[in-house]
């Protein structure tokens, strides 16, 4: 079992404070919901976490240690927006590489076809290119995954597919789901515990 | 086969250029029309048929680059031809024997403007790979460097951009000793600005991108990123202002030559055809200038065809900005 935690962390985007001395801490048999109004901080909380932004007073901790600098970061972040996180010029199957060896299992539990892996991402929809971002996030094998409202652009079939896999996925090799939504109900069916950003 | 599909077909021939399928698409029409079916009139074909406008650039992409290809090769095997003067063919009007007529020292116009031409191109080729290098190199620093290098790269920029050209290109090639290299050089040094910003701004985006970010999360080295993500992006860009720069780099060669502080002048070169020409002018020489002026502009049009077709080819949503 592995945690991540915040501690005393501190971020501001120039004059506006988004979090001060704000602690927190996750572990990876849980799955929790972050919850909070629009332009709260919750996509900064998931860049925070995931090690894309450092905070500017405090630490993000795993296991008591900083996240590592070298090699792949053990908290992947899964973007809000999948056509930003794929680079226009490279087919999916290079998209996917840059993150390693692939389990054939994931892709085909995933729903992803073989055939799109030879496309680019302008010609694959939205929740098509979000699968892939999900494939190639766990390619990596991290200890926690942070999912960023990843769900907002993809039908209700689709949603579930997506969701019952990561959720048995995250179990099988205990691996800490970290959810951003706004969905009363997917926190209800997955959370098991629901963290409201204007508490802390 | 339904009618609407026969139009389909056909409309795709069309837009494809396609012989094999439109002749079948016609084929069809007639079978149809004489089994008695009415087809209504097409109103949208085109009236002239032609290729469709990728393959249309294609084909002026390399019909330029042929002939610019050709000029430098057959200028460089006439160049001796062009040095060659016969005085009992001197001062001779354009004619079928003399195409561009004859000068005062009796060199053939037409030898003479092409073996120039190549000149010109050759400094054009280097000026503007040297150029080119120098930009992509001082645009990616700008961009990777922090803000420091940012700053001086970009000052820079601004200060050569804000001299003219000309005078700074005078002043490179006079300090070289004029003559081919310090025509080169001259036209290398002044021509980097702009293709500079462009990359400049080109790697900034991507790097601020969120894939960068994710390769970098995944583990990748920023050696990976630069070949994978940052490298293909510019590519295109470079490409294309690396041959858009070749007739701002002949043009200005042309024009220090013709004001005495580029190639010497017993060099077959435009810009020397020109500034002798001059003296000729009001004795009605009028090829002597007319002929090669045309050629030189007909050059420069071509590498700018070409460039602009390029980059149609290669960005085709941002070429129409």
């Amino acid at each position: 079992m592995s945690v991540l935690e915040l501690q005393q962390v501190s971020f501001s985007y120039g004059a506006k404070t988004v979090f001060a001395n704000c602690s927190l801490s996750f572990d990876s048999h849980e799955r929790v919901a972050l919850y909070a109004p629009s332009g709260r901080g919750k996509t900064t909380l998931c860049r925070l976490l995931a090690g894309y932004s450092k905070p500017q007073a405090g630490q993000v901790l795993l296991d008591g240690q900083p996240l590592p600098q070298m090699g792949p970061c053990p908290v992947q972040l899964i973007w809000q927006h999948p056509e930003q996180a794929l680079d226009p010029l490279l087919r999916m199957q290079t998209s996917l590489q840059e993150a390693g060896p692939l389990e054939e299992d994931v892709l085909h539990r995933l729903g992803i076809k073989p055939e799109w892996l030879t496309r680019y991402p302008r010609e694959l929809s939205g929740g098509e290119m979000q699968r892939f971002c999900i494939a190639r996030a766990l390619a990596v094998h991290p200890q926690f995954l942070i999912a960023d409202e990843i769900s907002t652009m993809l039908d209700a079939l689709t949603q579930v597919q997506i969701w019952d896999f990561l959720c048995s996925y995250c179990d099988e090799h205990e691996v800490g789901l970290i959810l951003v939504t706004h969905s009363q109900a997917l926190q209800d069916r997955l959370a098991t515990r629901v963290v409201n950003l204007d508490s802390l | 086969m339904s009618r609407k599909h026969l139009f389909a077909n056909e409309e795709s021939a069309l837009h494809e250029g396609n012989d094999a399928s439109l002749q079948a698409a016609s084929v069809q029409a007639a079978t149809l029309s004489a089994q008695g079916f009415e087809l209504p009139t097409v109103f949208h074909r085109p009236a002239v048929r032609r290729f469709n406008n990728r393959r249309q650039t294609k084909l002026i992409c390399l019909v330029s680059a042929a002939i610019l290809v050709a000029i430098a090769l057959i200028g460089v095997l006439l160049m001796p031809v062009a040095m060659e003067s016969d005085l009992s063919q001197a001062r001779q009007a354009p004619s079928f024997e003399h195409p561009f007529g004859t000068d005062n020292l009796g060199h053939d116009m037409l030898i003479r403007t092409v073996a120039g031409l190549s000149t010109s191109i050759g400094i054009g080729l280097f000026a503007a790979l040297v150029s080119s290098i120098i930009a992509l190199i001082l645009g990616t620093v700008a961009a990777l460097g922090g803000k420091k290098a940012d700053a001086c790269i970009t000052w820079l920029t601004d200060l050569m951009l804000g001299i003219p050209h000309i005078v700074f290109l005078l002043l490179i090639s006079y300090a070289l000793g004029k003559g081919f290299w310090g025509v080169a050089l001259g036209v290398a040094f002044t021509h980097w600005p702009s293709l500079c910003r462009v990359i400049r701004a080109e790697v900034l985006q991507v790097k601020q991108s969120s894939y960068v970010a994710v390769a970098r999360s995944l583990g990748r080295s920023p050696l990976y990123i630069a070949l994978h993500h940052v490298l293909p992006a510019v590519l295109p860009q470079y490409l294309v202002g690396l041959i858009l720069m070749f007739p701002h780099a002949i043009l200005h060669e042309a024009a220090i030559t013709f004001l005495g502080f580029g190639l010497p002048p017993e060099q077959p070169a435009i810009g020397i055809i020109l500034s002798e020409s001059m003296s000729y002018l009001s004795v009605g020489m009028w090829w002597l200038a007319v002929f090669p002026g045309l050629a030189l502009l007909l050059v420069v049009l071509l590498f700018d065809r070409a460039g602009q077709g390029l980059r149609r080819l290669l960005d085709p949503a941002r070429a129409q900005e």
